[in-house]
């Protein structure tokens, strides 16, 4: 066992610090292949990770690099090295650290592939970059040790499939590597630990001491939150206060659009002038980092953040976490409140602050699951395709490849394990040709197989498109926002929203409120508005699904005859259910009618989770259509579907039989808007799109045509293409999540109560409210849209 | 009837649901900006691989609407090619699939800035062409009187856009026909201060929806 080298031990103990179990545990089996250490939050998780890394670098024998450590977020990797460095430094250790992102300038990142430091931390991404370069072989020459941090969060996501993948190769050209897996706590460690290690390798589990359980509660307010809306605004004062009595405060939101709204009100509001920052995804990135280094000097009294923030940084002096709006998931609540209170052995602190009378429902069932250490989770499916064929790409760029032998590298991938040869060739075939049924391109091909039988690009100049394109966060197009006349972008929004806008409008980005002045070489030109109220931000953060069992929860809570345990606004608004409608039951589907606005609406409530709902908006909004209903669109939570039509809906039962629901799924369901979506953030992961092109989209937009183009047609001349196979696999799973339908069909077998209201029952109205409303471009889209043109024509005078 | 029907320079004009121009008087059917072997020039030139179905595609709905309305002469308004290139690889299935729809009638190649040499593929090559009293050219001018495609003009009407025909006192800017073809928005700037006032948009689509172009 490498003991402790002296050198740490005379550092440790001038600061009085010991060293935990589990660290020494670390140290202890260093040799070993695989290793994944599930550790709360604070319990010295990355210290635990290094110590061997520093150990055996401590000598300065090791030439080149020594540990790759790969972390999912830029602003970790840079944390980690600030805090590697001050101790290597102190204890005069001859350790070079750096990280690598793509924030990293490139004179800096051509150096470190030359020449490397012994400790290089970056991203899933930009290891995927770098072995990308036909020198990867001399880069990771070196290389010893591989850690994975915060790996239960990449083994959700094709992050972790790419990452996995990228390990694979590493292995195959520095035999031998020892990885290390860095784990909050998480429902099944055994998924985790095969999702590590070179498949068939075993891995070992350490636990590190859990702690004490945390301290959560909902936050008590004298304001009565509203009955809908996501704003949590009424909560502002109490927020506040919280604040005041409070060193530094992390002040979670589910989405970036909420996060800017509460931020703007809490600064209208913050009269005592505390110096509060926020922090999400679509700021720019100076301004994230002014954010972070405020934060890391202690100077801020709070942070408005979304999950941009939602992983192990060290921020210091943490000691309250609170959650805006409902958790959707009970691991990740733990896992933000695992924010607080970077002690180990000290109870954390959080308070979780509903946006409206449902969210206290939901926020109660949190708590309680919370309480019963009762997790959450999904099982992963095999390893995504779309993130295969990147990697053959990526692969390729490198140089000449053998089939077989990459083969055999990605099933070492654990979630590769299964995969099979014909699979592979598949992939192999359509990074080759396109993979179409129709050969029409001999001639154009992207990959070639040579006379030696190794794969090559048909053109090395390829390589930079291809290299250009590497990664999976399927980040919808986004739209760089700047001041007109000023040089620094505030942010990006979402194309979509851009489109949206017409001069004059304003909306919220970095918490100021600018007014849109017009599209200019694809940034966004806004000026500062003087404007109190903005005209909502639509971008949006992920929006993640309730999990099954919190949605169980949620059914039984409501199911109680009396609600002791809720504040009595919302006892008292269940009630109200129960009084004017119905209250939802777990083996029956309520349907409630009333007319909003002029319109037919219905609330199918099936508690199934926003995917799984969207889908069954989609399949009912189908009947609909055909019932002749003209439906006019939908909009779907985590409980229920609300849709809206021309006609009304009479008898809803029908609706719902499973079998024509099944047969929608299986004739119709393919050219539906959802699939459209699944199918460009894949076919941009697999390289048929191409989100990033060597010149910028300067050349105009009609250049460029939509991904949904390209899905029809192949879904009209060459259906069974390898992109539409995995679209359908991968929406019936995720976007689609076809089997938590079934499982709500299953469940209610046909009971279905209708009721019809003479008004908004409490539980539809947070609907009403509701973002992310889908459209049907039906025959009532049709009817209303030649309505609006013959009266704008008459008005107009032109009719 | 699905086409909205306009007289321009006094012509009787039908903008069809389809993104073709009628012009019944003169059975002449006009079409813009096929953008025919698209996928082919984007494989040449960037190595990307997108389904090489357009032309199928593209030519169907041609077919479709020359079965619709039996012209004596169709006009190919411009960019009716990816590029020369794109016109040259054309597969033999494809060169028969014209010549059949070229069958029995005139066919006119206007020229566009994606492909501005002749083609050999029947039909004639003109830069423009003036019949019954409209100018047909690919990009347009202050002429008026004037037939034009080039912009690809696309416009929403509450929800996602659509192409669509450009209609003023003086010319039409017609949608692109071709599968493969992104758009411009109606009421962008470049676009907007082509067409004077009390111009009109006819979306394109299920039914051919006009509405006034708005300022």
């Amino acid at each position: 066992m490498p003991a402790l080298p002296a050198r740490f031990q005379s550092f440790f103990a001038a600061r009085g610090w010991t060293i935990h179990p589990h660290q020494q545990e670390m140290l202890r089996r260093a040799d070993e292949p695989a290793l994944l250490l599930i550790a709360p939050t604070g319990g010295g998780k990355t210290l635990a990770g290094f110590l061997p890394t520093l150990a055996e670098l401590a000598d300065g024998g090791h030439q080149g690099l020594h540990t790759l450590y790969i972390s999912p977020l830029k602003a970790l990797a840079a944390d980690i090295r600030r805090n590697l460095q001050a101790p290597v430094a102190e204890m005069g250790l001859p350790i070079r650290i750096e990280d690598r992102t793509g924030d990293t300038s490139a004179t800096r990142r051509k150096r470190q592939r030359a020449d490397p430091p012994h400790i290089l931390l970056t991203t899933p991404e930009s290891l995927a970059l770098l072995t990308s370069y036909e020198d990867a072989a001399r880069t990771f020459g070196g290389l010893r040790r591989v850690i994975v941090d915060e790996i239960h969060a990449l083994a959700e996501s094709k992050r972790g499939d790419q990452l996995m993948l990228a390990l694979s190769r590493l292995e195959a050209m520095v035999p031998g590597l020892r990885r290390v897996g860095l784990s909050a706590t998480v429902e099944d460690p055994q998924a985790i630990a095969s999702f590590l290690a070179r498949h068939p390798e075993p891995c070992a589990i350490l636990h590190a001491d859990p702690g004490p359980d945390p301290d959560i509660e909902m936050l008590v307010t004298e304001a009565l939150p509203p009955w809908s809306g996501g704003g949590a605004a009424y909560a502002i004062p109490a927020v506040l206060a919280e604040i005041k009595r409070h060193r530094t405060t992390l002040i979670f939101h589910n989405t970036r659009a909420q996060a800017e709204i509460f931020f703007h009100n809490l600064w209208l509001a913050n009269d005592e002038d505390l110096p509060i920052g926020i922090h999400h995804g679509s700021l720019a990135r100076e301004q994230r980092e002014a954010v972070e280094a405020a934060m890391m000097r202690g100077e801020l009294r709070a942070i408005v953040c979304t999950g941009s923030l939602d992983l192990g940084i060290d921020w210091g002096d943490v000691d309250l976490v609170i959650q805006i709006g409902a958790p959707k998931n009970v691991k990740r609540l733990i896992q933000r409140i695992g924010r607080a209170n970077h002690r180990y052995n000290a109870p954390s602190k959080a308070r979780l602050v509903p946006a409206n009378r449902f969210e206290v429902v939901e926020c109660l069932a949190a708590l309680q699951a919370a309480r019963a250490h009762d997790l959450d989770g999904e099982p992963r499916a095999p390893g995504p395709r779309d993130v295969l064929c990147q990697h053959i790409l990526i692969t390729a760029c490198a140089g000449p490849f053998d089939a077989t032998r990459l083969f055999h590298e990605v099933r070492s991938a654990g979630a590769y394990a299964t995969l099979s040869r014909a699979a592979f060739d598949d992939c192999l075939d359509f990074c080759a040709t396109g993979g179409y049924a129709l050969r029409a391109y001999d001639k154009w091909k992207r990959l070639i197989q040579r006379p030696d039988g190794l794969w090559q690009l048909r053109d090395p100049r390829a390589a930079q498109r291809i290299r250009m394109n590497i990664g999976t966060i399927q980040d919808t197009e986004l739209i760089k926002v700047r001041l007109r006349g000023a040089g620094k972008p505030l942010g990006e929004v979402e194309e979509s929203f851009a489109a949206s806008l017409e001069p004059g409008d304003t909306f919220l980005i970095g918490g100021q409120i600018v007014r849109y002045e017009g599209l200019r070489d694809l940034t966004v030109e806004v000026s500062r508005a003087t404007a109190r109220r903005p005209k909502i931000a639509v971008f949006s953060g992920t929006l993640f699904s309730t999990s099954t069992q919190l949605s169980q929860r949620i059914l039984r809570l409501l199911g109680q005859d009396r609600w002791p345990d809720l504040p009595a606004h919302t006892a008292q608004w269940l009630t109200l259910q129960r009084e004017v409608s119905r209250m939802p039951q777990t083996d029956r589907i309520l349907v409630e009618s009333f007319v909003y606005d002029g319109k037919p609406h219905s609330c199918f409530y099936g508690f199934a989770g926003r995917n799984a709902q969207q889908t069954l908006g989609i399949l009912l909004t189908k009947r609909m259509e055909d019932a002749g209903l003209h439906p006019l669109g939908f909009v779907a939570t985590d409980y229920a579907t609300l849709i809206w039509s021309l006609e009304p809906v009479t008898d809803p039962a029908p609706l719902f039989e499973a079998a024509a629901l099944r047969d929608g799924l299986d004739h119709w369901f393919r050219s539906n808007a959802l699939m459209k979506r699944t199918f460009r953030g894949l076919a941009t992961i697999a390289g048929l799109i191409e989100r990033n092109l060597p010149q910028a989209r300067k050349s105009g937009r009609q250049a460029t045509f939509s991904s949904d183009i390209l899905y029809d047609t192949l879904l009209k001349y060459d259906p069974d293409h390898l992109m539409l196979r995995i679209t359908a696999e991968e929406a019936l799973r995720g976007a689609v999540d076809f089997s938590r339908v079934q499982e709500l069909l299953d469940r209610t077998r046909g009971r279905v109560d209708h009721v019809v209201l003479g008004q908004v029952s409490p539980l539809a109205a947070p609907l009403l409210l509701e973002h992310g409303q889908v459209p049907i471009f039906g025959e009532g889209r049709e009817r209303l849209m030649a309505e609006a043109a013959a009266r704008l024509m008459a008005e107009a005078g032109l009719s | 009837m699905n086409a909205h029907q306009f007289q321009l320079a006094g012509q009787q004009l039908a903008a069809r649901a389809s993104g073709a121009l009628w012009q019944a008087p003169a059975r002449l059917l006009c079409v813009s900006d096929l953008h025919l072997g698209k996928s082919e020039r984007i494989a040449r030139r960037s190595g990307g691989l997108l389904p090489p179905y357009e032309v199928q595609a593209t030519l169907e709905r041609l077919e479709a609407e020359i079965a619709a309305t039996d012209p004596a002469i169709v006009v190919c308004l411009g960019d009716s090619f990816d590029d020369l290139d794109a016109a040259l690889s054309l597969g033999e299935a494809e060169r028969t699939w014209l010549t059949r729809l070229q069958a029995g009638r005139r066919w006119v190649w206007i020229e566009g800035n994606h492909d501005p040499g002749p083609v050999d593929l029947g039909g004639s090559h003109l830069a423009s062409l003036t019949a019954s009293g409209l100018t047909y050219r690919h990009i347009c001018t202050p002429q008026r009187g004037e037939v034009s495609g080039h912009y690809h003009p696309k416009l929403a009407l509450g929800g996602a856009a659509r192409p669509c025909f450009l209609i003023d006192a003086d010319r039409v800017i017609l949608p692109a026909f071709g599968a493969y073809t992104g758009g411009l928005r109606a009421t962008s700037g470049p676009l907007r201060s082509l067409m004077g006032p009390g111009a009109i948009a006819v979306l394109t689509g299920r039914r051919a929806l006009a509405v006034p172009l708005g300022g």
